[in-house]
C-alpha cells in the first residue's frame, strides 16, 4: 500500500516510473514529485503508469493539477501503459478526452 | 428480519487507514463471491468515501475516528461509513460532481469533489445523511449473471 516514483531525465523529456496504489495517502508524494517537473518549460513529462495496480479520484485531482501547470508552463503531459481498471477511472469521469493517455503502449493490449 | 452478517471497524481518521480499510473491502467482497471487476468497483468506491470523511470531516482537527460497518447478505454487500465531524451542505456538492467536458477549458477543470460521483458510478445505491456527522450507506448486488465491465460502467440490478 505505498507508492515509488522512480525519475529519469532524457533531454527534453521527463520519464516518471510509478508502482504501487495512488489514493489519499501516497497522493500527496506523487505531487510532490511530479508538479516540479512539469513546471521545467517546454518539457514533456511521460508518466509510466504500467505498475500502478490501484488509483482513486486522489490520483485524478493530482494528475489535473498536473495538466493545468503544463497549460501554464507550456510543458506537456502523457500518462502511458495504464492498466485496464485505472484507465477506466479516466473514462468515467470524462477525463479521457482531456489528458494525453495512451495506453496502447502497454503490451499490445 | 432478513439474515445477515455484521462486521464493524472503527479507524483514525487519517489517511494512512484508507488502504487498510480498502484491504478488508476486498477480503469481505472476495468471500462474498464479487467478481474481480466488482471487487475494484467496490474497492474505489469505499476509499472514495474514506478519503472524504478523512478530510473533509476532520479538517482542523486532531483525532476522531471514522466507523465503517459491513452488512454482508445473501444478494448483496452494503457498505456504512460514518464520522462525527462537521457536516456539509449535500446540495452543493452535488451541483459540483460530474464527468468532465472535453471542451472544457484546462483552467477549469475540478481538481477535487468527484469522489461522490464516482462512488455513485461503481456502486448500485448510494444514500448519504447528514444530520449528525456524515453517513454514506453505499450498496452493491451480487450478481448471477454477470455483465463485462468493459461495455458499460453501468452495472445491471436484478
Amino acid at each position: 500500500m505505498n507508492l515509488y516514483v522512480e525519475t529519469k531525465e532524457d533531454g527534453n523529456t521527463q520519464e516518471v516510473k510509478l508502482s504501487g496504489e495512488i489514493d489519499a495517502y501516497t497522493a500527496p508524494k506523487l505531487k510532490e514529485a511530479l508538479l516540479p517537473l512539469i513546471e521545467i518549460k517546454g518539457t514533456e513529462v511521460v508518466v509510466n503508469m504500467e505498475d500502478v495496480s490501484y488509483m482513486d479520484s486522489t490520483g485524478l485531482g493530482v494528475f489535473i493539477g498536473a495538466l493545468k501547470s503544463s497549460d501554464a508552463n507550456n510543458s506537456k503531459l502523457r500518462l502511458i501503459c495504464l492498466q485496464d481498471r485505472v484507465r477506466r477511472l479516466f473514462d468515467i469521469t470524462g477525463l479521457d478526452g482531456i489528458i494525453n493517455i495512451d495506453s496502447s503502449v502497454r503490451g499490445g493490449k | 428480519m432478513e439474515p445477515f452478517d455484521f462486521i464493524e471497524m472503527k479507524v483514525p481518521a487519517k489517511a494512512e487507514y484508507v488502504g487498510v480499510v480498502r484491504l478488508s473491502t476486498s477480503g469481505i467482497a472476495n468471500r462474498m463471491g464479487f467478481s474481480y471487476e466488482d471487487i475494484e468497483d467496490l474497492k474505489v468506491a469505499i476509499s472514495e468515501a474514506m478519503a472524504n470523511a478523512t478530510e473533509h470531516a476532520y479538517k482542523k482537527e486532531d483525532g476522531g475516528e471514522v466507523t465503517i460497518g459491513f452488512g454482508v447478505y445473501q444478494d448483496r454487500l452494503e457498505v456504512m461509513i460514518a464520522d462525527r465531524g462537521g457536516s456539509f451542505d449535500l446540495q452543493k456538492v452535488k451541483k459540483g460532481i460530474g464527468p468532465y467536458e472535453s471542451d472544457q477549458s484546462i483552467e477549469d477543470l475540478r481538481e477535487g469533489g468527484f469522489g461522490l460521483f464516482l462512488i455513485e458510478a461503481l456502486m448500485d445505491k448510494v444514500e448519504i445523511k447528514n444530520d449528525y456527522g456524515v453517513i454514506v450507506l453505499m450498496t452493491k448486488y451480487l450478481h448471477e449473471n454477470e455483465v463485462d465491465v468493459n461495455d458499460n460502467q453501468i452495472s445491471t440490478t436484478q
